[in-house]
């Protein structure tokens, strides 16, 4: 048995494809990550980010493209000879073994020297801060300790690539972001390479170096976190990072890098993303942060609205507002607001981002493809 | 809201108002709903208890002798006695086999795969069959002039047709047969109740196949197969109309319940007939709870799946 924990400089995917039965679960992935690096795989639930992390561990069969470590190809090797290192959602502990022979499981399938198996089993529960609890069984550690052993168990190996699968999605608020800290901590300290798959688009921002919105099996937009914040290539990726408002709208005019829009009287002035012809349909997307509520000298998308919900969040307000032609618009701001309070919004058009809609040319299917091919999309 | 703690501590702690005895035999599960067991109740006591400490009974009241004389009467007998091992060379091995040939067959059939309702049906066809029927075809199949003997003679691997009825082989067959389908239901589900995440954990921890069923799969299902030997080795342990029907009741295949029939319907000695079944039923008592004992020696907790 090979351990294949060597070194490598880069993964490659190229046109990693999955299909179960009709369906396409994963259709052309390209990716290529550094070694260190830690990637995110983004989206919502069936957008095939779990697929396309068990096509790469080796637990299921690819049925197009290739995989490469530098110049070995991998993707027809069983998982046990690729080397990773995985995390599961479940945790995917062995519930008849202690911590401690759960995470020196894959040493002693290895056949590593007993020492050698003691010494890093007990360097790797140190790691992850659970010397106390290396005699018990699964089933008698909380879900954010059972997940440590999880991880503990995966980075025993020093595998040349980590996988993680939804890893913090069964824990609570509260252990998810220590976990979340936690596994962070690793990576910087043990300089793994990890890719990460979630649904927690903040998950991922804070978390990667670079992130990968999948959408319906296609990539959507590859990136790193703050291009992905704050310009989001389709309006899927934006209404998937936190864009709330999304209007669909008919432009008016388009000079150089603004835009008009219009919706029954309802009109906006934004930045374009992506071919916006006049009289085409359009999204214009904006995050309720940046949504300002009577905002002294704002001119420019100023629009008169009616507070109808509010939702107390600590220091800030979420509220949904209605304009007079009946627009929705989400909100948050700092200021006392009561429903049926008359208020101006206000918006910065650099803040309000106008994506063509999917019927216009440039959307639809090709159009993940077509903006991947823009410099600086693909890493 | 006024708990119904009846924890001593609880009391001592002076808590003034103590529950009312309703609430305080509801904390200890009796309440009302209780009389929906009388029908299970009735049923177990008068189909089961009641027989059986009637027989009991029977047993230590011999026609001659003292209370015991039946059983000493049983063991004395080198004739009688012969039938205990008789029985236990048959039930063991064909219990063992059972459980041992279901979990590689259990084990592929766990995934969806086209074609798995079929297969299923197939496997467990044999349960609707009763053991005459059975048996009867076992002597058309496996008899001198039956189909395996001729294709045997025909390929000429024998010359003789081998002899695999009227002796233990028929009986273990018909063993096998009706056995098999049991003990593969039953391994099948405790199978499905692992989950299968845990050998995709071990393959990316460095595990070939073998080593993930023999350090992750099997541990898990060594309770659940422990339990079907059990099973399967009651069921084949009370072999009584196979052993008549394709063994050789009066030689190799007298089995104990043989003689405990020809006690009470032969011999017409009803207390010695009920001896038998009593040293029947605690040999089969010792033999469950030398595996149930190993049994303990697993883990026998949570194993994640959707059993």
């Amino acid at each position: 048995m090979t351990t294949g924990t060597k070194a490598f400089s880069e993964l490659r995917l190229e046109g990693v494809s999955r299909r179960f039965g009709g369906h396409d679960a994963l259709r052309d992935l390209d990716l290529t990550i550094e070694a260190g690096e830690f990637v995110a795989l983004l989206g919502p639930s069936g957008c095939g980010k779990s697929t396309a992390l068990n096509c790469l561990a080796g637990l299921l069969p690819l049925t197009g493209g290739s995989i490469w470590q530098d110049e070995r190809r991998i993707d027809t090797l069983p998982p046990e000879r690729r080397g990773f290192g995985m995390v599961f959602q479940n945790y995917a502990l062995f519930p008849h073994m202690s911590v401690r022979a759960n995470v020196a499981f894959g040493l002693r399938m290895r056949r590593l020297p007993k020492d050698e198996i003691r010494r890093r089993t007990e360097e790797a529960i140190r790691l992850v801060r659970l010397e106390e609890h290396a005699g018990k069984l699964p089933g008698q550690l909380s879900g954010g300790q059972q997940q440590r052993v999880a991880i503990a168990r995966a980075v025993v190996l020093e595998p040349s690539l980590v996988l993680m699968d939804e890893p913090l999605s069964n824990l609570d608020a509260k252990l998810r972001l220590e976990m979340r800290t936690e596994i962070r901590r690793l990576h910087q300290s043990l300089g793994l390479t990890t890719v990460y798959v979630t649904h927690d688009q903040e998950e991922a921002l804070s978390l990667a170096d670079r992130l990968v919105v999948l959408r319906a099996g296609r990539v959507q937009q590859i990136g790193p976190p703050q291009e992905l914040h704050t310009r989001p290539a389709n309006w899927h990726v934006a209404d998937f990072m936190g864009y709330r408002n999304l209007w669909s709208m008919r432009v008016q005019a388009a000079v150089d890098d603004t835009v008009a829009v219009e919706r029954d009287g309802f009109r906006l002035v934004g930045d374009p993303v992506g071919p916006v012809a006049p009289g085409s349909e359009v999204i214009a997307a904006v995050r309720p942060e940046d949504v300002r509520v009577d905002q002294a000298g704002a001119t420019t998308n100023a629009v008169p609205a009616e507070i109808e919900v509010v939702e107390y969040q600590g220091r800030e307000l979420a509220a949904e507002a209605v304009t007079a032609t009946g627009v929705r618009v989400h909100l948050r701001t700092d200021r006392r607001v009561a429903p049926g309070d008359r208020v101006t919004l206000s918006m910065d058009p650099q803040r309000l981002l106008v994506f063509p809609g999917d019927s216009a040319p440039a959307a639809g299917p090709a159009a993940g493809a077509a903006l991947l091919e823009e410099p600086g999309l693909v890493g | 809201m006024t708990a119904a703690t009846s924890t001593p501590a609880a009391e001592s702690a002076g808590q003034p108002a103590r529950a009312h005895w309703q609430h305080r035999l509801a904390e200890r599960g009796v309440d009302r709903q209780l009389w929906l067991l009388t029908p299970a109740l009735l049923f177990v006591v008068l189909l089961f208890l009641y027989p059986f400490f009637y027989g009991l009974g029977l047993s230590f009241q011999p026609t001659e002798g003292r209370p015991f004389s039946d059983y000493a009467r049983f063991f004395s007998d080198a004739y009688q006695r012969a039938t205990i091992w008789t029985t236990l060379g048959l039930s063991l091995p064909a219990a063992l086999l059972n459980v041992v040939a279901s979990v590689p067959i259990a084990y592929r059939m766990r995934g969806r795969f086209r074609g798995k309702r079929l297969v299923t049906i197939l496997l467990v066809v044999p349960i609707t069959l009763g053991t005459v029927l059975t048996a009867q075809g076992l002597l058309n199949f496996l008899g001198p002039t039956g189909w395996f003997n001729r294709v045997l003679t025909a390929v000429h691997l024998t010359d003789e047709p081998i002899r695999l009825i009227h002796n233990y082989w028929g009986v273990f067959f018909s063993l096998i047969i009706t056995g098999f389908p049991f003990a593969f239901l039953l391994v099948l589900s405790y199978l499905s109740g692992i989950d299968p995440t845990l050998e995709r954990a071990a393959a990316t921890l460095g595990a070939g196949w073998w080593q993930r069923f023999r350090v992750v799969t099997l541990p898990l299902l060594m309770p659940g197969l422990a339990t079907t030997f059990c099973l399967t080795f009651v069921l084949a342990f009370s072999v009584f109309p196979s052993a008549v029907l394709v063994g050789n009741p009066a030689g190799e295949t007298r089995v104990i319940s043989i003689a405990a029939y020809q006690a009470a319907y032969e011999q017409y000695d009803y207390p010695y007939a009920s001896a038998i079944a009593m040293i029947m039923g605690l040999i089969e008592l010792v033999v469950i709870s030398v595996v149930l004992f190993a049994r303990t020696r697993f883990y026998t907790g949570s194993t994640g799946g959707k059993g």
